[in-house]
């Protein structure tokens, strides 16, 4: 049986936020509710915010955790304009389903 | 004590992720998120970033879920009707070829990063809200006036949006 280190390597973070990345294109890709399709944007912004805070470690610098602080504003603007959105459409077609939507693409 | 930690928090993550995407139903799929987001909280308090966990808490898995929450109950979402895969490729291929390209990016993360030290949790103390608040007001000012500005838009843009017409 393999010896368990001792201390986390820094790539197993990065795989972490790999993996969640990767889970949210297949949420974003695959789900049909326009709800679910932005819950799977937040997951991937999520990940993207473990990488920054993980070097952050690695360099023993603080610019990193300034950097998902800011991603984390930018997704609480982006979540109410994208929410407000939602509505509207819902408002319009009565409707979450995003193949119903289509009137931009013929 | 490092490793088993880790190894707790990145399954409840990738646990919960994968809860979100096969969910049919949304509000499954919030709690889920919120899930993976507590989670990613103790991950950056083991990686020494105190102010980044609480505010994912307070922010991420407080303000914004309670906002995906109350759109979800507004409208009344139900479960998405079931749908079959047309492409017979995606059917039979999708899932191996997602573990070999998760396969392969692992590969390129272990040959690049170096085999440095691991993560040790206390190893790294300047991620607390002094050290934060510091960088923030001092070499990110104009950023963080900027996202001020962004925020007032965002809030005007999202009233402007969902306001109801009169007639």
């Amino acid at each position: 049986m393999p010896q368990l280190p001792t201390s986390v390597p820094l790539s197993w973070y990065l795989l972490l936020s790999a993996v969640l990345f990767g889970l949210g294109i297949a949420g974003f890709l695959y789900r049909k509710n326009i709800i679910t399709v932005f819950m799977s944007i937040e997951l991937m912004l999520n990940a993207v915010n473990l990488t920054f805070v993980a070097f952050s470690y690695k360099w023993k610098h603080v610019d990193g955790h300034i950097f998902s602080f800011f991603v984390m504003v930018v997704a609480a603007a982006e979540a109410a304009v994208g929410l407000a959105i939602i509505l509207t459409i819902f408002k319009n077609r009565q409707t979450l389903e995003i193949d119903e939507v289509d009137s931009m693409k013929y | 004590m490092d490793v088993i930690l880790f190894a707790l928090f990145a399954f409840i993550a990738v646990a919960a992720a994968i809860n979100l995407v096969v969910q049919t139903h949304p509000i499954s799929s919030a709690l889920s998120l919120i899930g993976v987001m507590g989670s990613l909280a103790a991950l950056y308090l083991l990686l020494g970033g105190e102010f980044i966990a609480a505010a994912q808490l307070v922010v991420y898995a407080g303000a914004i879920m309670v906002l995906f929450v109350f759109v979800i109950m507004l409208l009344n979402a139900g479960t998405e009707k079931k749908k079959t895969i047309k492409n017979s490729y995606a059917r039979f291929f999708g899932i191996p070829l997602l573990t070999a390209f998760l396969g392969l990016i692992a590969f390129i993360i272990q040959a690049m990063i170096p085999p440095g030290d691991g993560v040790v949790f206390g190893k790294f103390t300047g991620g607390g809200p002094g050290e934060v608040g510091i960088k923030l007001f001092t070499s990110y000012l104009l950023p963080f006036e900027a996202t001020s500005i962004l925020i007032l838009i965002a809030i005007l843009g999202a009233i402007v949006l969902a306001r109801k017409e009169i007639e």
